[in-house]
């Protein structure tokens, strides 16, 4: 036979980003805010620590779940959102979050399963749950509801018959975060339908107001619920590739069945980054928090200014303005096209997105306050 | 982190933001903010802005220097009193009182080398406390305010990501 995508992956629609990527890199002088990762470096610390492993030759496989040592300080970290996790059967750590979640679609998803997708959400959810032979179910949430997951709008999707349900708060691209009483609620609709949960929190640590609540903590969820985190966003690790899962040590052993087969092991000198980074490194982060809060009240008091309604964003480094034109692809390309600010257009981050532009603030300032410069421009 | 605190973060990070930005990053009003700054300055919290200058970038031939003094003291004079007497030369732009080998770290600058030695041994060493001087000229300057000189600040990330 000659060499065909599967009907799975040919099915699955490129992503949205990428044909607005390719825009934006063909131009000179682009003012990129449609840039999902941190423009601070990693800690030096853990850079360091990752580079004396390299001259201690450190370059082997770990253990397929990932360094003991890591999967201790992991379970360490985790006391702060009041989860516990053995680190011996219930951490896996892998080559991002993003593996960490493709493992989980793989290891808990049977052909057929009805996956509901909180959206507007990072971009690999759906294609990863069809590459896994699930069904997705999209679930919208709305600008109304402050992009939060609610039971009216679970049930108002259908997903009480769902199998799983996948969901990032804080939220990529809304920048919408839940607090304690929004997902208790969620918990027991979970609880009272028998659906088990993904939850991604790789923003945990970049939470603005009130503290971060992970879906784990509540009576009963522990056993139905997979938490993903990683090194890439709070720590600006994103090159270094470095996630982890939670879960009950029945799913992880699953999971890490599909990863020993596919991955081995996450990067070695990673996690010997990784280790340093939670060990002595949050103050770097709660540093650059501070930053990313300061941006945040800029753009979002830009917007005010400009008259173009915001959601106001509490969590994560984006925001998510409603567009003011009435098609947010076309208002997107001629944005980029007039003054070359690129801001990615909603519909990429599928339901619930229409009409509106993520713009991250993961930039530095300058460049921040010379886009909405010209944004304001553009509008006028 | 009260407001005071992060106004000075901000303006130690660029002292060139508008009124209207530090609201905007703090959250305060303009009036709040000019207040706030208005109550450092006058407090003497706020010493001075000042800009950090790469002078090599623009072929200026000026001269710095670190300069270790070592002094004795009486019983009528002070740290303090040989401190005003050394900061009172306008080539000394910084003066620090350390713990160590030395007691005084000064950076002195001058238009060239030998007007720098001039100002050391004509004006600090004959100092009646002073009773040594070890003078360090900058040879190149890769880091100073927390600003890097050598970094071009490239952002090689994807200009679009999820």
């Amino acid at each position: 036979m000659t060499l065909t995508p599967s009907d799975r992956v040919a099915e699955t629609p490129p992503s949205g980003i990428r044909r607005f990527f390719e825009l934006a890199e063909e131009m000179d002088d682009v003012i990129s805010l449609g840039v999902g990762e941190p423009d601070f470096s990693a800690p030096w610390a853990a850079r360091e620590a990752a580079i004396t492993s390299l001259e201690r030759g450190q370059t082997s496989y770990t253990a397929n779940r990932g360094k003991r040592e890591l999967r201790e300080a992991i379970a360490e970290d985790a006391r702060r959102w009041n989860l516990e996790y053995d680190p011996d059967e219930e951490v896996l750590v892998t080559a991002g979050a993003s593996e960490a979640i493709d493992v989980a679609f793989r290891a808990l998803v049977n052909p057929g399963d009805t996956v509901a997708v909180a959206q507007p959400c990072y971009v690999s959810y759906r294609p990863g749950v069809r590459f896994a032979g699930g069904e997705v179910l999209d679930v919208p949430t709305r600008v109304e509801d402050e992009f939060k997951l609610t039971p009216e709008v679970l049930y108002e999707a259908g997903a009480d018959e769902a199998d799983l349900l996948v969901y990032c708060y804080p939220n990529n691209p809304t920048g919408a975060t839940m607090d304690r009483l929004e997902l208790a609620a969620v918990a027991e609709f979970c609880r009272e339908h028998d659906v088990a949960v993904l939850s991604d929190e790789i923003y945990a640590d970049l939470t603005y107001e009130g503290d971060h609540v992970s879906i784990a903590e509540f009576d009963g969820m522990r056993e139905r619920t997979v938490v993903f985190n990683g090194f890439s966003k709070a720590y600006a690790m994103t090159g270094l590739r470095l996630g982890y899962a939670m879960a009950p040590s029945e799913v992880v052993a699953a999971m890490n069945r599909v990863h020993q087969y596919t991955m081995l092991s996450a990067p070695t000198t990673a996690q010997y980054a990784a280790i340093e980074a939670l060990r002595n490194c949050r103050e770097e982060v709660a540093e650059m928090r501070a930053q990313y809060d300061r941006r945040r009240n800029f753009v979002l008091s830009r917007f005010e200014e400009m008259g173009i309604d915001c959601f106001e964003a509490t969590g994560a480094f984006y925001v998510f303005p409603a567009c003011p034109g009435e098609d947010a692809e076309a208002f997107a390309e001629d944005l980029l096209e007039a003054e070359g600010v690129a801001m990615v257009p909603g519909t990429a981050f599928g339901a619930g997105a229409e009409g509106h532009l993520r713009a991250s603030y993961a930039t530095g300032l300058d460049e921040l306050k010379e886009a909405m410069n010209r944004l304001e421009r553009f509008v006028a | 982190m009260d407001h005071a605190e992060e106004l000075l973060e901000l303006l130690c990070e660029d002292a060139r933001h508008s009124t209207a930005d530090l609201a905007r990053l703090t959250g305060l009003s303009a009036d709040e903010v000019e207040a706030k700054i208005a109550e450092l300055e006058a407090d003497g919290v706020i010493q001075g802005y000042t800009a950090i200058v790469d002078w090599d970038a623009v072929g200026d031939e000026r001269v710095q220097a670190h300069v270790e003094c070592n002094v004795t003291l009486d019983r009528e004079t002070s740290y303090r009193d040989v401190a005003k007497r050394l900061a009172g030369f306008p080539e000394v732009q910084g003066l620090r009182l350390v713990s160590g080998d030395y007691d005084f770290a000064l950076e002195v600058e001058g238009d060239s080398m030998r007007e720098v030695s001039r100002f050391i041994s004509d004006k600090v060493a004959p100092l009646p406390e002073i009773t040594q001087t070890v003078t360090h000229y900058i040879m190149e300057t890769y880091k100073q305010g927390g600003y890097r000189f050598d970094d071009g600040g490239d952002d090689d990330r994807l200009s679009v990501t999820p």
